[in-house]
């Protein structure tokens, strides 16, 4: 496990299933269809609720895809990495997200360009927020994000908690959603699914997540990628181009027991 | 008063019926509760020793059962909860069975585990003379929604405990509680000796508030600190902040042990330590180390904390699990003997409904063996978090009952192992106890 990059002597924080040593580089010879570097942003202070679960998966599959993942973990006050072809984030508490704002000011400017040059991104809930234009606290605090996403959220009293199901361009897709922020979309953002059960953005419009070119936010945990396999492999995908310069080339999957937990979630959720 | 008859007479009579249904330990306290809300502290009007809360997310069924146990040997008489029904209600219906019908309890102490956001209900209603907080870890997010607040429902808690409270140490969720409580509380600590620190991090969740100036406090005179002899073996020493010089070879008489427990694990360990300190906090002078050794000995696992059923004469284990740490704990205390094994997720209200928390839990060390069946009504969300661990998983069943006979007719010679959430357990429970021999929920051998 990397322990270069750690600013205060804080080691990373462990992801489960993972192999020790999945941040690193591995030798030509070694690395398959080619080396995909995925970052996740602030796993200690931004991934409490399961969203490590999200990464794992990634890398899992990227090694069952014939490809070699290298995962980093971008803390506060750390160097982001030179080479990022995915970047993943999650929900925290508010506490955690107070911790992570300063950081996240420094690396606006790299997310940017990153966004811009079409590197697919996934942020969950707190991490969405973040993304968006700004957060609105309950006293009216007008907190800015990093206006990737053209969405503006609304603190809350009450939580949005309850599992859900989205139609979405890959197919259903199930989660949990925990958030107490109220997100509305800009005039001409595209959502990043339609809620067919649960809240979704603010539980009125209809509309959960947001999505800008490759730039994928979701409130979705439950983790949202490994019962959803389809959307797991288009990051990968699009991950996989950026880092070859060639088509995505995907290794047949056997994803009978992630379909049979989604269709079973949609089953017992959309009423019809 | 009449109110208050009418509420025991009717609760009664739930609880009556219910126990023959064989399940439901919280109705008889719904309908008490909702007949008259000053019950509880009518109730606990007359019980003179103390009122102590004991809360936390993980170990509060086994400690307040420790916790008893040694009170008990010090020939107090003790009211307390040990069916693990932790909600107010649950509270009340275990009352029932021991009030008479002018609704005051006769006993010395009562000692309550309260669930978190229970435990300041209750203290709206009956102010705690005394609380052992036990610990803050990601548990049921979907009712308590983070860790910060689950820590701030605890440290309202000790600020309106009258007499003491016991704080985890190790835990800075619950240790910077201290600064809270009200003048003239005593605060004593329980905590693990620095010969075993390292491996706290396997059994509590990371502050990641580690930039404040918070300094941790250390053990003093009163303060009880876990210390090893082996992997079965422990000591709760006291004093040892105060009196450096205590030798070795001499052992000092106030510690409690060496001993060991009939449920396995550090984690149980640490539940003993916290009880001890709690004992002792309670009792004063009283508090006879011999005594209080001898009764952590004798305490059994609590149903579904590894509690064994003998099937066939093969040991098939029950092992709850409800959050990321409790699970972690299990798998190490459990899986370091691999057997054969069986997994039930359910996610109702009582279970937590997000099963996300699976993903923070590492479940390498099932590679060996594999994993029999996965059931429950998220048996294949389980199956599906094994298979990214590269856990082998033979079948999955999401019914209970055929999931078990699966299970017990593949493993007849061996001993078998359930890891499941709280509403599987039940389930579970309920069709092992009319197969074979166990105790009713709520009446536990003692």
């Amino acid at each position: 496990m990397s322990q270069l990059s750690q600013p205060h002597g804080i080691p990373d924080v462990s992801i489960p299933g993972e192999p020790d040593g999945s941040a690193r580089v591995p030798a030509a010879a070694d690395a398959g269809k080619g080396v995909i570097h995925v970052v996740h942003l602030y796993p200690r202070e931004m991934s409490i609720y399961g969203d490590l679960g999200n990464t794992r998966t990634l890398a899992a599959r990227i090694r069952r895809h014939g490809y070699s993942p290298v995962v980093h973990q971008h803390h506060p006050g750390g160097e982001f990495p030179e080479t990022a072809h995915l970047v993943v984030g999650g929900g925290g508490q508010d506490s955690g997200q107070v911790r992570v704002e300063a950081d996240l000011e420094q690396i606006a400017d790299r997310l940017r360009a990153l966004a811009d040059a079409g590197t697919p991104m996934l942020m969950i809930c707190g991490m969405y927020q973040l993304l968006g234009n700004a957060f609105i606290t309950v006293d009216g605090k007008r907190l800015p994000g990093l206006g990737i996403l053209d969405v503006t959220t609304q603190g809350n009293a009450k939580r949005m908690i309850g599992p859900v199901v989205l139609s979405t361009d890959f197919g259903d897709v199930v989660g949990y959603e925990n958030h107490s922020g109220s997100t509305t979309l800009g005039a001409g953002q595209a959502p990043f699914g339609t809620v067919r059960s649960g809240l979704g953005n603010n539980g009125t419009d209809g509309t959960e997540g947001a999505r800008t070119g490759n730039v994928f936010g979701s409130y979705l945990h439950g983790p949202i990628l490994p019962a959803n396999p389809v959307f797991a492999d288009a990051l990968i995908g699009l991950a996989a181009e950026l880092a070859t310069g060639r088509p995505f080339e995907p290794a047949a999957q056997d994803d009978a027991i992630a379909d049979e937990a989604r269709s079973r979630q949609v089953r017992r959720l959309v009423k019809r | 008063m009449l109110r208050t008859t009418a509420a025991v007479v009717a609760g009664k009579a739930a609880r009556a019926a219910s126990r023959l249904r064989g399940g439901g330990s919280a109705l008889p306290g719904l309908v008490a509760e909702r007949i008259d809300p000053g019950f509880l502290a009518h109730a606990l009007a007359d019980v003179p020793g103390g009122i102590v809360v004991v809360t936390g997310t993980n170990g509060k069924t086994t400690t307040t059962k420790m916790l008893v146990a040694v009170l008990r040997a010090h020939g107090r008489r003790v009211f307390s909860n040990p069916t693990g029904s932790n909600f107010t209600r649950g509270v009340i219906s275990s009352m029932l069975g021991e009030l008479p019908v002018r609704g005051r309890l006769r006993a010395d102490m009562a000692v309550l585990e309260l669930d978190e956001a229970h435990a300041l209900k209750f203290a709206a209603a009956v102010q705690p003379t005394h609380a052992l907080l036990l610990n803050v870890a990601r548990d049921q997010l979907d009712r308590f929604a983070e860790i910060d607040h689950t820590a701030k429902l605890l440290a309202s808690l000790a600020e309106q405990t009258t007499v003491g409270v016991v704080l985890n140490l190790d835990d800075s969720f619950v240790s910077r509680i201290r600064d809270r409580v009200a003048d003239g509380v005593a605060v004593h600590y329980f905590g693990v000796d620095a010969s075993i620190a390292d491996r706290l991090p396997e059994l509590q969740e990371q502050d990641v508030r580690f930039d404040d100036d918070f300094v941790a406090p250390v053990a003093g005179p009163d303060d009880g600190l876990l210390r090893p002899v082996d992997e079965r073996t422990f000591e709760v020493v006291f004093g040892l902040g105060a009196a450096d010089g205590v030798s070795e070879s001499a052992p000092d008489r106030r510690n409690v042990g060496p001993l060991e427990l009939q449920q396995r694990g550090l984690a149980a360990m640490i539940n003993a330590t916290a009880a001890a300190a709690t004992a002792r906090m309670l009792l004063g002078d009283a508090f006879d180390p011999e005594a209080a050794a001898e009764a952590l000995r004798a305490v059994t696992p609590p149903f579904g904390r590894g509690e064994v059923v003998v099937v066939d004469g093969q040991p098939l284990e029950l092992v709850l699990v409800k959050n990321p740490a409790g699970f972690t704990v299990a798998l190490g205390t459990y899986g370091s003997t691999p057997v054969a094994t069986m997994i039930a997720i359910n996610d109702n209200y009582a279970d937590g409904r997000d099963v996300s928390w699976l993903y923070d839990v590492s479940f390498e060390s099932l590679r060996t063996r594999g994993v029999t069946i996965t059931s429950g009504v998220r048996g294949y969300d389980m199956a599906l978090r094994l298979q990214y661990d590269d856990v082998p998983v033979a079948e999955v069943q999401t019914e209970l009952d055929p999931a078990l006979d699966a299970f017990l007719a593949q493993h007849p010679d061996e001993p078998k192992r359930i890891f499941c959430t709280y509403t599987a357990m039940m389930a579970l429970r309920r069709t092992l106890a009319a197969r074979y021999d166990l105790p009713d929920i709520g009446e536990e051998a003692s």
